[in-house]
C-alpha cells in the first residue's frame, strides 16, 4: 500500500481520536467546576505557548527578529483594542517592512 | 448568500431544535472570523503550493487537508515527507503536534451541541482557531454560534485554498516576504487577550507555560514544547470565595 496514503490515514485517524475526547466524554462524566476551570485555563495556556513559540521559533531555531517584532506590534494594537483587521495588517506589515529593510 | 446555505446545514441543528444563527454572535465577531478566514486562505494556498513544489503528488495535500485538517501538523508532516524523514516520522510528529487538540476538545465540548451527529461532525472542526474563538465568547449561545460558524467557514476555506495552492504549484514565490508568518501568532494573541485581561490565573499560567515552551523548543521534538507548557498550570492560585480574583471584570 502507498506509504503516503498510510501516513495520511494514520495521522487522520489519530487526530480524530484526539478530537473526539471532549465530545465523547461530555455529558457522561460530570466534571467538577474546578476541573472545568482548569481546562479553560489550560486551553489558554496552550494557545499562549503556541503563539510564543510561533513568534520566536522556526523549527528548532530562532526565527529572526522581524517576526516577533511584528507580533509585538500586533499585540500592542490588540491591547489598545484596535480592530482585528488592524492587528493582522499591523503585524504582517511591520514584519514585511523590517524584512524589506534587511532584518532577518 | 453565505447565510442561506450555512443556516440550513443539518449539522448546525442542536438538541433544542434550534439552529445556530449569525445574529447570536456579538457584533464584530463575524468580522473577526472573516479576517481569520482570509488569513487561513493565504496559509492554505501556501501549504498546497509547498507540498506540490516539494514533489508530493497532488492528492496528498488535498487528502491531508480534508482528513487530517490541522495546519501545523500538515506543514510538519509535509516537511518530513519531502525532506526525506519518511512517512512514519511524518505521522508521529503530526500526531504529537495534534495531541493538544484533545485538551481543546475537552475545553470546547460544551459548545458543539448535544446530538451525536453534532458531536461527531463538530469534533473534526476543532482547531486552534475555533477553540480560541469559543473561549473568547461571553456566554453559551454565542460560544456555540462562534464554534459552528468559524468551524464550517474555516473547513471550507482551508480545503478550497489548499486545492488552489496545490494546482497553482510553485508559481507563488516566497510568502515570507509578506510577513504573514507574523500574522498568525498575532491573531492568536488578539484572540487570547480577553481571557488574559480578565483572569490573573490565565496570565500567570500562560506566562510560565510560554517560558517553558520556548526553553524546550531547541531540545524537544516539534509539538512537545507546547504540551509541556501545561506545566504552567502550577502557577494557578486557588480562588477563595471571599477574595474574588477578578475585580469587576465580567465583560
Amino acid at each position: 500500500m502507498n506509504a503516503y496514503l498510510v501516513c495520511v490515514l494514520v495521522l487522520a485517524a489519530g487526530t480524530y481520536v484526539f478530537r473526539l475526547a471532549g465530545p465523547v466524554l461530555h455529558g457522561r462524566v460530570e466534571l467538577p467546576a474546578r476541573v472545568q476551570e482548569l481546562l479553560t485555563v489550560g486551553a489558554t495556556v496552550l494557545l499562549v505557548a503556541l503563539l510564543t513559540t510561533g513568534a520566536f521559533t522556526e523549527g528548532q531555531e530562532f526565527a529572526g527578529w522581524s517576526r516577533p517584532a511584528g507580533v509585538l506590534v500586533g499585540g500592542v494594537l490588540a491591547w489598545r483594542r484596535a480592530p482585528f483587521a488592524v492587528v493582522v495588517v499591523g503585524a504582517a506589515g511591520a514584519t514585511a517592512l523590517l524584512r524589506l529593510a534587511g532584518l532577518s | 448568500m453565505r447565510s442561506s446555505d450555512r443556516t440550513d446545514d443539518p449539522v448546525e441543528r442542536t438538541s433544542s431544535g434550534g439552529l445556530v444563527r449569525f445574529s447570536e454572535l456579538p457584533p464584530g465577531v463575524l468580522r473577526d472570523i472573516a479576517l481569520v478566514l482570509v488569513a487561513d486562505a493565504v496559509v492554505g494556498v501556501s501549504f498546497g503550493a509547498i507540498s506540490v513544489a516539494g514533489g508530493l503528488p497532488l492528492w496528498v495535500p488535498i487528502a491531508m487537508s480534508l482528513l487530517v485538517y490541522a495546519g501545523s501538523a500538515q506543514f510538519s508532516a509535509v516537511a518530513l515527507l519531502t525532506g526525506g524523514g519518511g512517512p512514519v516520522a511524518a505521522a508521529a510528529t503530526g500526531l504529537l503536534l495534534n495531541s493538544r487538540t484533545a485538551a481543546f476538545s475537552l475545553a470546547v465540548a460544551d459548545s458543539l451541541g448535544r446530538t451525536w451527529p453534532a458531536r461527531l461532525v463538530g469534533a473534526h472542526l476543532i482547531t486552534d482557531e475555533t477553540a480560541a474563538f469559543v473561549i473568547a465568547q461571553p456566554d453559551a449561545r454565542s460560544r456555540k454560534a462562534a464554534f459552528w460558524i468559524s468551524g464550517i467557514g474555516l473547513f471550507a476555506v482551508w480545503n478550497v485554498s489548499v486545492c488552489a495552492g496545490a494546482l497553482a504549484g510553485s508559481a507563488l514565490g516566497d510568502t515570507g516576504r509578506f510577513g504573514l508568518d507574523a500574522a498568525f501568532p498575532a491573531v492568536l494573541l488578539a484572540l487570547v487577550l480577553p481571557a488574559l485581561r480578565d483572569d490573573g490565573n490565565a496570565r500567570r499560567a500562560g506566562a510560565l507555560g510560554a517560558v517553558i515552551a520556548l526553553a524546550a523548543t531547541p531540545v524537544l521534538p516539534a509539538g512537545a514544547p507546547v504540551l509541556l507548557a501545561l506545566a504552567g498550570l502550577v502557577a494557578i492560585r486557588r480562588k477563595s470565595p471571599d477574595h474574588p480574583e477578578r475585580p469587576g471584570s465580567s465583560s
